[in-house]
């Protein structure tokens, strides 16, 4: 029996069910109240899932308001906030299109399928700008390298993402991979995507002109994935574990790939008026998005979707969530060119309604009407809740627990130190990370200049000129434990740097918000500080927000995450033949550390491996930050530079160990005077950089430094014959002074074995 | 005028500009050759490249095999059309017989993408000639699929034969039978290669630049042959 307008309207008072698919009551009140009736189990079905956490940003909008209040004046930003994802102008007619989006909870309960379905979405996302996407960077963070569980989700975690994006083709050039307690029950999956095009090739979602034809094409639509946002996404796991695998979606990435070009093979032939990807809501959300950016009205023939199961309800066609499916708006008189170039990727198409300018979103099914109302109301007028917050009662004491020397101990002898960096390296957060990027072709297209271990990775956009972009994510979660208002501003100036160092001039900002659940005041304080941080922190270094996303509800009973508010810095460089790799190269170039040092241990490596987290995170400094991008840019541009590495995660000593490894050749260092070996080496201070500078290069560059207030400390050479004469002749040693001897091959050992031995060869 | 090698995009292809690039840099046309075309359009060679042709969800390169495109080619290569197929390539040109055994899911079970050593042991053939025997040069591998298997008796033909083209050095990335990592027919026109030569045409963009004779070895070929 359809539940159709006509019935709503005679049987006010049939019971529905909107608790189960999640709606609070007073939403199921006001859905009531614009429609002036009770809705049919159809609209019922759009609204849950419009107003859904996940699609609405109910609780969160707010907040990120912040983001257009005190965004930057920039010149790049071509379209902001609020499109499928920002684009950026990066010169010479060309822009770039980039967007972070979680998948943390279909992750969790099917990780394989889970993280492929993160990929495809994220890409789609792209295409709908117009853009062909060019590669794609995964952030990951999970429980206790050594737990069960981890063990469970990371490896089909890695394979999702790998079958998914290989298959597509999409060089993965970087990410993250974090292991910590507060992410055991609930991990993070978050996908990143870039894509490029020419300026004139920017599309829009919005349905404009009277009479135009919509249609949906890809996939046909099945069962999977029903009720993924409303269900999956905004709520929290219940302690007994996942249960949920139904409403996880299954992906085709050959069907994408066939989706990406077809796609921009009739965008590209002017054959689209407005197009928009279907993700989270499915139907609901393409037509009703659409519907409301443009004319205003569409009317659907809903019986005319192509399905993969035919017992399927109308209901349940409007909120599935099976992958790779388009929606387009396109003129009548090329709607036969459009359906020509989708049967030439065998990609299947059909019109399904039309625009029209009545105002309401109708949609029929077999000749009755299931939906009729105002579009808006279910894709821009959701509920927004100002909900509480308040600053946790246990702040003020994780922050005076700073790790002092009397409250943690720390190495004072050589040995002790030597035994710090070796428990560093092989740590499962500063181990070497290709047990898991080498399931993932970073190769494919041929533009892939920089990618992981680097800092930042960076992709040729033009061939002839070589411009290109580089990008970066950061976030280091028990920062922002300890500060969320800091901890979003730490995570940005540590991307912003990666990108600087690689020699790209930072342009642009995207964001994954990950916190628990928004209906506890105290995360809802984590996240107001965090974005209030990061709206800051953004105007500082003047570069926008170009969108982003926000995953709430990650928390398994109730112990919530660690606020996770993960940045995305996108850069541009000229050229990309002058991109500043980490390696050194040349025997006798001259290693600085640029940037002052500071007792800062709080949330650092070496305290999480000491179990302590408390006191307060690194210092931001803005000015120094920017500065020290300036001078990276420089010499880049001016040749001073050969290589370069940000100092972070484990600080200077486990950074010039990453660089020895990347270079496979020796170097010698010494302690620079007035300050502490186990400071100098470990600190976690921010604004800082290793700099490695070729011996004729040496007086220009300080020279810089010295003229724009930057501090510049020679500390190290490029030596690759220092085996024989401590011990190990024919090897590549690393030495610092008075402290501690390593072979290369001993730290690679140490450095490469965690996660094989983890998970396995 | 510059030679025309040809480069088939299959729907799933995806190493398709990757290969025209390398034929670019090595001074010859590149020409786009569509699956369901059925129309060699005049070109002196063929490259089959990497990719996923139509989703292989069942054996990888089965299906490919019954493209309009590949009834010519197998056609032509059978009486001297030079051929390279690189991964998915090399497993479509088994699939179609041009060439003995079948690449297999690795041991490991995992994709693997790494920088990898090779040999190259035959430079008889139409696509190595610009090698010298036993060269060591490393080339960007990635691959699901990658493990080479043949009969005991097909495997002892083909080193016998000097049709081994190329040998992983050090580890054994994938499992393949005897450290095979490409071979070629016996008239040496059909070459089929695990590893990406195209990748390492640029020193920018990959490790190295050792993939470029591959494509300045058919080019001599070409003209020698003209």
């Amino acid at each position: 029996m359809i539940d159709s307008v006509d019935a709503a309207k005679v049987n006010p008072d049939t019971s529905q069910p909107w608790a189960e698919l999640g709606l609070k009551n007073d939403e199921y009140e006001s859905i009531k109240q614009i429609l002036g009736r009770r809705p049919t189990s159809s609209e019922l079905a759009m609204y849950s899932v419009m107003w859904s956490e996940h699609c609405s940003y109910k609780s969160s909008k707010v907040h990120l308001r912040q983001f257009g209040d005190k965004a930057p004046k920039t010149d790049a930003l071509l379209v902001g906030i609020g499109e499928n994802a920002g684009v950026v102008d990066i010169g010479a007619g060309w822009a770039v299109t980039f967007k972070v989006e979680s998948h943390n909870h279909p992750s969790y309960v099917e990780p394989y399928q889970g993280a492929a379905t993160g990929v495809g979405g994220i890409v789609r996302d792209i295409i709908s700008m117009g853009a062909r996407p060019i590669a794609v960077m995964d952030p990951l963070r999970f429980g206790p390298a050594d737990a069960p569980d981890t063990r469970r989700v990371l490896p089909g975690v890695v394979a999702g993402i790998g079958g998914y994006g290989n298959c597509l083709g999409l060089p993965n050039i970087g990410g993250e991979l974090v292991f910590d307690e507060s992410y055991l029950g609930n991990p993070l999956v978050n996908a990143l995507c870039i894509g490029s095009m020419k300026h004139e090739d920017i599309h829009l979602a919005s349905a404009k002109g009277v009479g135009n034809l919509v249609v949906l094409y890809g996939a046909r639509t099945g069962g999977d994935g029903i009720g993924g946002v409303s269900v999956l996404a905004s709520e929290t796991f219940d302690t007994d574990g996942p249960a949920k695998r139904p409403s996880v979606q299954v992906g085709d990435p050959f069907m994408e790939k066939l989706l990406i070009e077809a796609t921009l093979e009739v965008l590209h032939a002017g054959l689209v008026e407005g197009i928009q990807d279907l993700g989270g809501a499915g139907i609901s959300c393409a037509t009703s998005e659409l519907a409301s950016n443009g004319e205003g009205g569409m009317h659907v023939y809903l019986d005319r979707v192509l399905l993969r199961d035919a017992s399927l309800s109308p209901e349940e066609i409007l909120m599935s969530e099976s992958q790779e499916r388009m929606c387009a708006v396109v003129t009548p008189e090329k709607i036969d060119k459009f359906m020509a170039l989708c049967k030439k990727w065998d990609v299947e198409a059909v019109v399904i309604g039309e625009v029209t300018d009545t105002g309401r979103l109708v949609i029929e099914w077999h000749g009755e009407i299931i939906v009729d109302v105002p579009p808006r109301s279910v894709a821009h007028d959701g509920p927004v809740y100002e909900r509480p917050f308040h600053r946790p009662s246990w702040q003020d004491a994780l922050q005076a627990d700073a790790p002092t020397p009397e409250r943690l101990a720390r190495p004072s002898t050589p040995e002790g130190i030597k035994q710090t960096l070796m428990d560093l390296i092989s740590s499962p957060n500063l181990a070497s990370k290709s047990w898991v990027t080498s399931q993932y072709d970073r190769y494919v297209m041929g533009n892939t200049v920089l990618a992981q271990p680097e800092d930042a990775g960076m992709i040729r956009i033009d061939e002839e000129t070589g411009l290109g972009v580089a990008i970066s994510t950061d976030c280091n979660s028990r920062f922002a434990k300890l500060d969320p208002y800091a901890g979003a501003q730490l995570a940005l100036v540590e991307s912003y740097r990666n990108i600087s160092v690689a020699g790209a001039k930072p342009l642009a900002v995207t964001n994954c918000l990950n916190f628990g659940s928004p209906e506890d005041p105290e995360v809802m304080w984590q996240f107001a500080q965090a974005t209030t941080g990061l709206a800051d922190a953004c105007l500082e270094l003047g570069i926008p927000v170009t969108g982003g996303n926000v995953s709430f509800y990650n928390q398994t009973g109730d112990t919530p995450i660690n606020p996770t508010p993960v940045v995305g810095v996108l850069g541009v460089i000229d050229d990309v033949d002058r991109r500043t790799p980490m390696a050194w190269d040349e025997d006798g170039d001259l290693i600085y550390i640029l940037g002052e040092t500071f007792d800062e241990f709080a949330g650092s490596e070496w305290a999480y491996l000491q179990g302590h987290l408390g006191g307060l995170p690194p210092k931001v400094n803005f000015p120094m930050e920017r500065l020290l991008s300036e001078i990276m840019v420089a010499a880049s541009r001016d040749g001073m530079i050969t290589a370069a590495h940000d100092v972070s995660d484990g600080g200077v000593g486990v950074a010039i160990t990453e660089m020895a490894l990347r270079a496979n050749k020796g170097a010698r260092f010494w302690i620079p005077d007035n300050i502490e070996p186990f400071v100098f080496l470990f600190s976690e201070s921010t604004a800082r950089a290793i700099a490695v500078i070729a011996r004729t290069e040496e007086l220009r560059f300080t020279e810089m430094c010295a003229a724009r207030g930057m501090s510049a400390t020679r500390f190290g050479v490029v030596d690759s014959g220092l085996g024989a004469d401590s011990g190990y002749p024919g090897q590549q040693v690393i030495v610092v002074d008075s402290l501690f001897t390593f072979t290369i091959d001993a730290l690679r050992e140490a450095n490469e074995a965690t996660l094989p031995a983890l998970f396995g060869g | 005028m510059s030679a025309r090698i040809g480069v088939v995009t299959f729907p799933g292809s995806l190493d398709d500009a990757d290969a025209a690039r390398a034929i670019r840099i090595a001074g010859a046309t590149p020409v786009a050759l569509w699956h369901g075309d059925a129309n060699l359009h005049d070109v002196d060679a063929v490259v089959l490249p990497g990719g996923f042709s139509y989703g292989d969800y069942l054996r990888c390169g089965a299906i490919a095999k019954f493209a309009p495109v590949m009834s010519l080619i197998i056609e032509k290569a059978q009486v001297g059309l030079p051929v390279l197929g690189i991964c998915n390539g090399f497993q479509i040109l088994c699939e179609s017989h041009l060439l003995p055994g079948a690449l297999t899911r690795n041991d490991h079970q995992h994709f693997i993408c790494v920088d990898q050593k090779l040999q190259i042991e035959s430079t008889e053939t139409l696509w190595t000639r610009d090698f010298s025997p036993g060269q060591q040069i490393v080339i960007p591998l990635k691959n699901g699929e990658g493990g080479y298997v043949a009969s005991e008796a097909t495997l002892d033909e083909l080193f016998a034969e000097n049709r081994v083209v190329a040998t992983y050095v050090g580890n054994n990335p994938n499992g393949s039978y005897r450290n095979i990592a490409g071979i070629s027919n016996k008239a040496g026109n059909v070459v089929g290669l695990m590893p990406h030569p195209e990748h390492a045409v640029e020193a920018l963009t990959g490790p190295t630049t050792d993939g470029i004779p591959f494509f300045t070895s058919i080019l001599k070929s070409l003209v020698g042959a003209s």
